[in-house]
Order: structure tokens, then C-alpha cells, then sequence
């Protein structure tokens, strides 16, 4: 499927192969398009659209129609989709908005410990990660004062498995998300200990398949949104060496296609929330793996213009492909081991430490995924210009997308930064540089000097 | 009244019913100034008062179990009305058999929904064995509507381990995968099948015709990347048998010497070489006639790597770093 697209689609074609070619039709238009604007209006076009997407937010923030009752047990994860994305925009709430905010997921507290997907609902571990992300990126006392972190440690061991698991609510399902939520949330209130993450490692290496990703639950297929749990749960308990990192990021980096985004299982089609998923993947990745590629020491010495027109010449894919090879990063062997590297597998777990200590990690290998032809994507074909993002052309806006398109595009910026918070050189941005986002903590997509100062507060 | 949402005939107000009249409403507690707010309609609204209303006094009768069926019609993503429907099915001994047809038809609406198939799980694994043929049918059914739906092939995995029903499974796996060679998950199934399949040996029983299965598939399409990738996982963690299998590298040259769709053939040689495989002059010559300029003179093993990364370098711009990455980090093995 690296071939473009034949003119039309045959009776002799498969549904994944006819699905995939209607796919690379609409793509390659767009992109086709882009490559016959004129250079003001390629700019443009590839400009966040920031006014349009915080209205977009700010107004779902504040109502929504009766078509949402379909998210009426994920509310809170409609605060944290939209309260991320306007926090990678650096557009803060307004006062009123944000007391309002506290006290909404306030109320969906459960007495006995966790949040629930709104008032009175049971307590869930999913909901209970997007509130508890969602108040980190409010900040400030009143938000962070606001959890009772006794009885959340209480909730995640009535969630605890004797294999390792945990199970999303009483009664629920036992699967990789619910570890990730589950070590997140413990690790972000610094209540994360022994116990609660014990067997863990055994339960998520059960799930690394035979293609080298990760599943929901042991024998399922690899997918994108379970390898980034997956993946972050390891780091969070000091167990990442555990995985076959080697086929991990093969199969990973094989997820980004002939679109430029990334899908979330073999041959699927590609979709614009795999931007984090995947892209997040790679970037964790780039911090774990122990020596390789950086781009040149070199100040800025690759020219935007390889960028532009790679980007340009986009007049059909496997062109694109090919042009954009010019914008690699040059090999550099020269930094390994220079700073922070691979931590051995000490028995001495410090899990409190387990989150700095990675961020402190310098990214050794540049970027092992496509950072930049990932930006054009989330920017030409999951954006919409009247706001929001979406999955593909042809679908419709929605917050979750808008806030993992986001959540890729930062992931795609800082990339190759040698940092976490350093700002990147020009060239690493698609488009103009006030593009450029707010970083974030790559283990819990929370915008990072929220994290920084949540991480201050829970030490206390 | 209405009984689901694909059947909706004029809403009764559930106050207007006698079955409900001693029941106080109970509203949501959204506070004075709620976010995401949902402009709730009438008909909901209702409904979920009823609902937060027997569910605070853990009401397990027959009325809740309706309000948990008006709830779920309306949103069938609600787990806290799943998990007590549950509740209220065990304390009234229900016929569990009514609520695989619950299910199939609140699938109907939406078949990609985590509560739909936990609950179903849980109805299955309570009615045992004798369910695992209905159970086997309905993801079928799912199949042929999105033969990739993740919850449906969690949900018919969990069957064949829990309830049995492996006698067809893989013929199943034939079936799709001639129906869409390129569907993953079936390709995902077969190999589940092959390593746990109780009437199968095991995987190394199976493990020779499953490489001449791979193979022919790879031949067909070796854009594929499905059969690849099943390929290396037949040999999972037995590099030795890898190394050993010679119709894996003779599948490879096959690919090569078309000059075309290479890309796999040469990145499953690359973990060939990097495990100390040693090619024979005829895949030397192969790989060497696809060289690009820039790809240096093929000597040693190791140049022999070097250029494979070097050629995936410009036959896969996507994914060039990873190639100088890989190139980079060759093993010591591959450097004689
Ligand atoms: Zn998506």
C-alpha cells in the first residue's frame, strides 16, 4: 500500500484494500491541493487555527447538545480533553470557569474513594485519571487540595487484581488502561507503593504480542492505545527493560503510513488520535533506548527550507515521501551515554523517582518516528479550520480527537529537543513557530509546568 | 413506552405509570453552575432521575430492571446502570438467556462499547459451555458487519478459553483471512489459535505448515506486512529455529529479485543478519543490485547490514530515522 493510489478502486480489492484506497484518495487531495497553493497561503494553511479551536473548547467547557448523552458517564473526561487542549494552546480559564470546573468534578467524588463519570456514578479508574489530570492542569490549591488522595489509594486497592491487574470499576473489565489509569493517577499524588504495583509488570508483558506491540488483555492484537499504556505503566514502575523494547519500536515505527499519521493496528486505517498514542510511544521510546541518532549538534544548520519545500512538493504521496527524506536528521554518534543514560535495573525501586528520572533523560536519538510529516498531517487533515480536530477527512470534529491531535502535534515539536521543556529549534515546527505548543510530561499527557507544580505539591 | 432506542414511540412519563408512583425522582446533584453541561431531553432526564432514585436504595426488583433497560437504551455507555442491572439480574434469579438478546440488540446501535461486552461476558460465563456456540454466532455476525472490531475478538477469545468451541476456529481463521488477507485480526486469531488451541499440539506441532502458510501469503502480497509479522512469531522467542529455517531467507530472495514491494523482505533479513545468519553469495548479489550509490561497498556481514539499513533508508523515507537508528546500533555479531 506504499504505491499511491490507483485511479479507481477494483472489484478484485479486499475491504481493507478498498477502505485504505478511499483513504489515500481523499489524503492525496488534500495534500495535492496544498502543493498548488501559493507559498502565503501554504502558510497559512498550515497555521493552528487558535481562535477557532479555544471557542470550539470554551463553548463545549460550558454546554453541550443532547447528541452527548452518548458521554453522559464520561464527563470528565470531556473536562480533560478540553481543559488539555487549551492548556497546550497557553490559553487559561477564566476565573469563574475554572471554580466551576473544581467544583463540577468535586461532585463526582465517591464518598468511599475515585471519580466517577458524573454526580452519583460509580467510581471508575479511567474517570478518575481524567479528573485527577484535569485538576493537576488547573493547578493552584483550591484544585489540587480539592482530591482526597487517602481514599483514592483506598479505591485503586479495592481496584487491585491478585494478577497483577486492576479492574476498571466494581465489576468492571481487567485490561492494560486500566493499569495505566490506575499507576497514573498513584503516581501523580505520589500514592503509588508496593502494593499497588506489585504483578503489575507480570499482567502488561502478558500482553506484548507476537508483532511486537501491546494488546488490551493477553492474545488480543496489538494496538496503539494500548501500547502507550502499556508502555507508560513500565516506565512509571521501573519495569520498561522488562519489554522487548526492539520489537516494541519496530512495530510502532511500521504504524506511521503512506498518509503520514499513524494508525493504531497493522493495516487499520490511519486516524489523528494515534498522533499521541503512537507518536507518544516513540517519543518514550527515544528517552528508553540506549544509544543511536541525534539530529547535529549544529544551531539550526538545516535550514528550514528543507522543510518547506519537502512540504511543498507535495504532489502526491510517495513524492511527498521521498522529498521529505531530506529533512532527516544526520547521524551523530558522538553523544551516547553523554547524559542520563539507560538507568540499570536497579532493585532498589525508588517509584516516586521512576517520573523525574525519566524526564530528566536526555532524548539520545532524535526522532525514530516522523515527526514532521506527522505535524502536516494533524495540521492539513485532522484540523478544521472553523475549530476542532478530527480523526480522517470525512469525519467530524470531536474533543477527544482535538485533544490527542494536540497532545501529537506538542509530542512532534519537542521531539528532538534534548530537554523535555527546551523550546525547539524553528525547523521542528511545521508551519509558523507560534504553532509552537506547551510541552507536556510525556507519561501522562499533562502540560508540564502543571505537572512540575502539582509533583511540588503531592511531595509535601 | 418506549422500549429501546431504535423503537421509539411517544415518551409515557414514567410518573403517569402505577408501577412507579411511590417512587421519588431523584435529580442529578450538577451543583449551581455545572460544566459540560448536556442539554439533557425529557425523556433522559426522567429516566435517570427513576434510575439514581432505586439505585441510591438499592432497589433490586423487577421495576429497576426495566429502568436499567430504558437507561441503557438511551446510553449504553453508563457502566453504574450495567453494574447494577447485574445486580438485579443475580438477586431475581433472572433467565439470563433474555439478556444475550438484550445485548445483541443494544449491539445493534453501537457493537463498539466496553460495557456491552463486559456485561455479555459476564451473562456468558454465567450460563457456561452450553453458551459457547451463541456466543462463537454472535461475534461472527459482528465480523461480518467490521471483521476488526477489538471487542468482538476479545470477547470470542475469552469464549474459546473459558467455554470451548476451538473445533472450527481454524478453519474460521482460513475463511477471513481468504475473504481479506490483510485483515490483522484474523491474522491476530490464527495465531491465538495455533499457540492455544487445546486440539492443535502446540505451536512447534504446527509451527512447519504454519510457515508454508505464512509464505504463501507473502508471496501473494509482500506489501503485506500481516504474514511478516506472523512470520517472526511463529519463532517468537527460538532465534536459533529462526536462523535455522531456510525458507524464511529464501522467501526474502524471492521478494528481492522481484525488485519491488522489498521492503519487508529486507528488513526480515536485516533481523536475520543481526542474529548472526549467515546469507549465501546469491542474497549477497541481491541485495547488492538494489544498492543506491550512497549505500557503500558490500564487503563484511556487517557492510552487508549496513546497506540493507542504507537501502530501507531511501526505499523508506517514512521511516529513514529508524533505519540510521538501526544502522547504528548493529550488533557486534553482525561486525565480522
Ligand atoms: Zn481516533
Amino acid at each position: 500500500m506504499e504505491a499511491s493510489p490507483s485511479p479507481s478502486p477494483s472489484s478484485m480489492m479486499t475491504v481493507t484494500e478498498r477502505d485504505q484506497w478511499m483513504v489515500e484518495r481523499e489524503v492525496g487531495r488534500i495534500y495535492l491541493l496544498f502543493a498548488e497553493l501559493p507559498p502565503a497561503a501554504q502558510s497559512f494553511s498550515l497555521e493552528i487555527q487558535r481562535d477557532s479551536h479555544i471557542e470550539y473548547l470554551t463553548n463545549g467547557l460550558r454546554r453541550l447538545p443532547p447528541s452527548f448523552v452518548s458521554l453522559d458517564a464520561s464527563r470528565p473526561w470531556l473536562c480533560y480533553w478540553i481543559i488539555h487542549s487549551l492548556a497546550l494552546l497557553g490559553e487559561p480559564l477564566d476565573a469563574e470557569l475554572e471554580d466551576n470546573v473544581i467544583d463540577f468534578l468535586s461532585r463526582c467524588q465517591d464518598p468511599s474513594g475515585g471519580y466517577g463519570g458524573g454526580p452519583g456514578q460509580l467510581p471508575h479508574l479511567a474517570t478518575t485519571y481524567a479528573v485527577v489530570n484535569s485538576l493537576i492542569t488547573l493547578g493552584g490549591s483550591r484544585s489540587l487540595s480539592s482530591i482526597n488522595r487517602d481514599k483514592v489509594y483506598n479505591f485503586l486497592r479495592q481496584m487491585k487484581q491478585p494478577s497483577g491487574g486492576f479492574r476498571m470499576h466494581d465489576g468492571g473489565e481487567i485490561d492494560v488502561r486500566a493499569c495505566y489509569t490506575a499507576i497514573s493517577v498513584a503516581s501523580n499524588l505520589n500514592i503509588l507503593d508496593d502494593e499497588l504495583a506489585e504483578n503489575v509488570g507480570d499482567f502488561i508483558l502478558s500482553c506484548q504480542t507476537y508483532e511486537g506491540g501491546i494488546a488490551g488483555e493477553p492474545g488480543s492484537e496489538a494496538h496503539g492505545g494500548y501500547t502507550f499504556c502499556g508502555l507508560a505503566t513500565m516506565i512509571l514502575i521501573n519495569e520498561a527493560d522488562r519489554l522487548d523494547l526492539s520489537r516494541l519500536i519496530d512495530w510502532v515505527v511500521f504504524r506511521q503510513g503512506v498518509e503520514c499519521g499513524f494508525q493504531g493496528r497493522a493495516n487499520k486505517l490511519v486516524d489523528g488520535c494515534y498522533s499521541f498514542w503512537q507518536g507518544g510511544t516513540c517519543a518514550l521510546l527515544q528517552k528508553l533506548l540506549p544509544f543511536g541518532v541525534s539530529e547535529g549538534q549544529g544551531e539550526g544548520d538545516e535550514s528550514t527550507d528543507s522543510i518547506d519545500s519537502s512540504l511543498s512538493a507535495a504532489s502526491n504521496l510517495s513524492e511527498q515521501e521521498n522529498d521529505l527524506k531530506s529533512a532527516s536528521p544526520q547521524v551523530d554518534e558522538t553523544c551516547q551515554f553523554k547524559h542520563g543514560g539507560p538507568q540499570s535495573a536497579s532493585c532498589s525501586v525508588n517509584l516516586g523517582n521512576a517520573n523525574d528520572n525519566f524526564l530528566e533523560r536526555r532524548s539520545v536519538v532524535g526522532s525514530l518516528f516522523n515527526d514532521l510529516t506527522l505535524q502536516q498531517y494533524i495540521l492539513l487533515c485532522s484540523q478544521l479550520p472553523e475549530g476542532g480536530f478530527r480523526d480522517k477527512p470525512g469525519k467530524s470534529r470531536d474533543f477527544y480527537h482535538t485533544c490527542y491531535c494536540l497532545s501529537g502535534l506538542a509530542v512532534c515539536q519537542y521531539s528532538r529537543s534534548k530537554h523535555a521543556n527546551s523550546p525547539p529549534l524553528p525547523w521542528a515546527v511545521v508551519g509558523p513557530y507560534f504553532n509552537l505548543l506547551e510541552p507536556i510530561h510525556p507519561l501522562h499527557n499533562v502540560e508540564l509546568s502543571k505537572y512540575q507544580e502539582a509533583n511540588e505539591f503531592f511531595a509535601r | 413506552m418506549a422500549s429501546s432506542g431504535e423503537d421509539r414511540r411517544a415518551w409515557v412519563p414514567l410518573g403517569s405509570l402505577p408501577e412507579f408512583a411511590d417512587v421519588t425522582p431523584l435529580p442529578q446533584d450538577d451543583g449551581p453552575s455545572p460544566v459540560v453541561a448536556i442539554a439533557y431531553r425529557d425523556e433522559f432526564r426522567e429516566t435517570m432521575d427513576y434510575f439514581r432514585s432505586l439505585y441510591s436504595s438499592r432497589e433490586l426488583s423487577p421495576r429497576s430492571l426495566l429502568i436499567t433497560t430504558l437507561a441503557i437504551s438511551f446510553n449504553p455507555a453508563n457502566y453504574t446502570v450495567w453494574q447494577f442491572r447485574r445486580q438485579v439480574l443475580e438477586a431475581l434469579d433472572a433467565d439470563l438467556t433474555d439478556e444475550l438478546d438484550f445485548t445483541e440488540r443494544v449491539a445493534k446501535g453501537n457493537a463498539k462499547n466496553y460495557q456491552l461486552w463486559h456485561h455479555r461476558r459476564w451473562v456468558a460465563e454465567k450460563l457456561g459451555s452450553d453458551a459457547a456456540y451463541r456466543e462463537l454466532e454472535f461475534t461472527r455476525k459482528i465480523f461480518y458487519l467490521d471483521a476488526k472490531n477489538y471487542h468482538a475478538w476479545s470477547h470470542r477469545q475469552w469464549v474459546l478459553q473459558a467455554l470451548g468451541g476451538w473445533e472450527n476456529e481454524l478453519d474460521y481463521c482460513v475463511q477471513l483471512l481468504e475473504e481479506d488477507v490483510l485483515n490483522n485480526s484474523a491474522w491476530n486469531q490464527r495465531y491465538f489459535v495455533v499457540t492455544k488451541s487445546p486440539l492443535l499440539g502446540g505451536l512447534k506441532a504446527v509451527r512447519d505448515s504454519e510457515v508454508d502458510y505464512a509464505i504463501e501469503a507473502i508471496n501473494m502480497n509482500p506489501q503485506n506486512e500481516s504474514p511478516w509479522r506472523y512470520l517472526r512469531g511463529l519463532y517468537n522467542d527460538e532465534n536459533d529455529a529462526w536462523l535455522n529455517d531456510s525458507r524464511v531467507p529464501s522467501a526474502c530472495l524471492r521478494v528481492l529479485k522481484a525488485k519491488r514491494n522489498f521492503k519487508f523482505a529486507l528488513s526480515t533479513l536485516l533481523d536475520l543478519l543481526c542474529l548472526g545468519f549467515k546469507p549465501n553469495q546469491e542474497i549477497r548479489d541481491a541485495i547488492t543490485s538494489l544498492r543506491t550509490p550512497d549505500s557503500g561497498e558490500v564487503g563484511s556481514d556487517s557492510d552487508l547490514a549496513k546497506s540493507i539499513c542504507s537501502i530501507l533508508g531511501h526505499e523508506d523515507p517514512m521511516r529513514a530515522n529508524y533505519w540510521t537508528w538501526r544502522s547504528s546500533k548493529l550488533p557486534q555479531a553482525a561486525e565480522v
